[in-house]
């Protein structure tokens, strides 16, 4: 049980502080943007609610909108499983879990744009790996910066490469907290492989697998750099996701009002799908 | 059994075979790239790091990203440590609200935060220095620093802080001699955790800085667009910012799993 403690506020204050100064103070100028119209200068003039009009109705926001929630929704549908799959043949022990660990962790530590970059030399054509092996070994036509098709299928597999072992790690975490003796006791009962994985393990990784699909989902939301190194948003707009349209319109064309109303709507939708997931993941816990 | 130990050695060599190839392209030279496809580099050249260590734009990228990559590790771990605590052990008036509004910056995409950022540092002064891609970048590494650290906090029994406290120790000094050495492993993921989304982060360390704490990302990316067609050098850029975040992970390699599930299992 918690004590009840006031004086708590004070350990929170420098937190609260720093937090505060980096997402008030823009969120205000990113509000302000959004219901105001300006001519340069400086001068401003109020616009009310119809920059949201504006982008709620745009085909150009749709559209990008449908190419993010695409996104997402392969990323989530393809890491997750297949996350848990690699963890649940991982090693509990012995010497090859430390190496299986680090170098599974390995691609998250690449700085983003090199992630882009690093995609970018593998698929080239005629001197990247995987373009050479398509093009000449297979002789299927492969190259991402004429084919739509081939741009989705590379910046879904560079995300599986980048973060599935996000899920692996967490999933893997949940798994070697399980004691043997849950095994044990399976065992007697003569439970099936698929029977422990249902009733022992999937339980037992339910908060890791929470946190693994939340941070997913925010995080393949709000992609933007790896994507645009790599195609740029191309061929023509085919993967132009809505983080990519966004600085273009607010950095590229300069429109501020439409930009930050477009932002808070974005804001607002990840928040929205956070705390849907979030809530329905934990519903059974809330009822026993 | 054999066959299970096939799914993650085929894994590891999926994950590999970009790299492998980024790191190969880096000892080619630029003749030989363009020549057409080669699986080994036929004439090894350490040109394209002798020109990144020997050119000051590109060792400094380097250096700057190192020094806010610290600096925000510093800042984020230390701000956090309190706040995990109260978290941990006390309830307060809105502290289930402070605690989600926290997270809730940890899910605003960085594009929404690009152009304000950019006005709100220039406004005070900070723009282009270490410092404000330091505490810019706290937006969403606190949060994620409080959430950690609060995780492995819970882990410790509260009878550990009673005990001390009828022992006669005030509180700062059994947080720093008792409390802090019981989570060590957690400060230590929780700082490793701030360094990994700090270096791989790159639009706002883009926007916050010009030419005095330009990143290196910033750096290639600019040296990319200006230099044509160097892909050898981009490659070795490329390479070189794999190996810091190499030895960090080498450092936690036994409590990462633990550290990715936030310290919750």
């Amino acid at each position: 049980m918690k004590t009840q403690n006031q004086r708590a506020w004070w350990f929170v204050t420098p937190v609260l502080l720093l937090v505060a100064f980096n997402a008030l103070i823009p969120m205000m100028t990113v509000v302000n943007y959004s219901v105001q119209e300006t001519f340069g200068d400086n001068l401003f003039f109020w616009q009310g609610l119809d920059w949201f009009e504006q982008v709620l109705k745009s085909e150009r926001f749709h559209n990008a909108l449908g190419r993010q929630l695409f996104f997402t929704f392969m990323i989530l549908i393809i890491e997750v499983p297949l996350g848990i799959a690699i963890a649940l043949a991982m090693p509990k022990k012995g010497p090859w879990v430390p190496f299986c660990l680090v170098t599974m962790a390995l691609p998250m530590l690449i700085p983003w744009n090199v992630v882009g970059a690093m995609w970018n030399i593998f698929t080239l054509p005629d001197i990247g790996l995987l373009g050479y092996f398509m093009n000449h070994t297979l002789g299927i036509s492969y190259d991402m910066t004429q084919d739509p098709v081939a741009a989705w299928v590379t910046i879904i597999i560079m995300d599986v490469w980048h973060w599935t072992s996000l899920v692996v790690l967490l999933a893997y975490a949940g798994l070697v907290s399980i004691p043997n003796a849950y095994y044990q006791a399976a065992e007697i009962d003569g439970a099936s492989n698929w029977a422990i994985f249902r009733f022992i393990q999937l339980p037992k990784m339910k908060t890791v697998l929470t946190i693994a699909v939340l941070l997913r989902f925010m995080d393949s939301f709000n992609i933007y750099t790896e994507p645009f190194v790599l195609t740029g948003g191309g061929p023509g707009n085919s993967t132009t996701l809505l983080s990519i349209d966004l600085v273009k319109i607010a950095l590229g064309q300069f429109d501020l009002g439409p930009a930050a109303a477009m932002s808070l709507i974005y804001f607002a939708i990840t928040l929205f799908a956070s705390w849907l997931f979030y809530t329905l993941m934990t519903l059974n816990d809330n009822k026993s | 059994m054999r066959m299970k130990s096939l799914v993650p050695a085929l894994y590891i060599l999926f994950l590999m075979l970009p790299i492998y190839w980024l790191v190969a392209m880096s000892f080619k030279t630029t003749n030989e790239i363009l020549a057409g496809f080669s699986l080994f580099p036929q004439t090894w050249t350490f040109a394209n790091y002798i020109e990144i260590f020997t050119d000051p734009t590109w060792y400094w990228g380097y250096i700057n990203s190192i020094i806010y990559v610290t600096m925000n590790t510093v800042i984020s771990v230390l701000v956090a440590l309190p706040a995990a605590y109260a978290f941990s052990r006390y309830s307060f008036v809105g502290d289930k609200q402070l605690f989600f509004w926290l997270l809730t910056n940890r899910m605003a995409p960085a594009a929404v935060f690009a152009l304000p950022f950019f006005q709100l540092y220039s406004a005070v002064g900070l723009f282009d220095t270490h410092i404000a891609v330091a505490l810019a970048h706290c937006l969403f590494n606190v949060p994620l620093a409080v959430w950690i650290l609060e995780g492995f906090m819970s882990g410790v029994p509260k009878e550990l802080d009673e005990t001390a406290y009828v022992d006669g120790y005030s509180f700062p000094r059994f947080f720093v001699t008792i409390f802090l050495p019981a989570i060590k492993s957690g400060v230590g993921v929780a700082a490793f955790f701030c360094f990994m989304f700090s270096w791989v982060e790159l639009l706002l360390a883009k926007t916050l800085t010009a030419v005095a704490a330009k990143p290196i990302a910033a750096v290639m990316t600019r040296t990319a667009s200006s230099a044509g067609y160097e892909l050898g050098l981009l490659a070795a850029a490329g390479t070189l910012t794999i190996i810091p975040g190499a030895i960090v992970i080498y450092f936690v390699r036994n409590y990462i799993a633990k550290g990715f599930a936030l310290g919750r299992v």
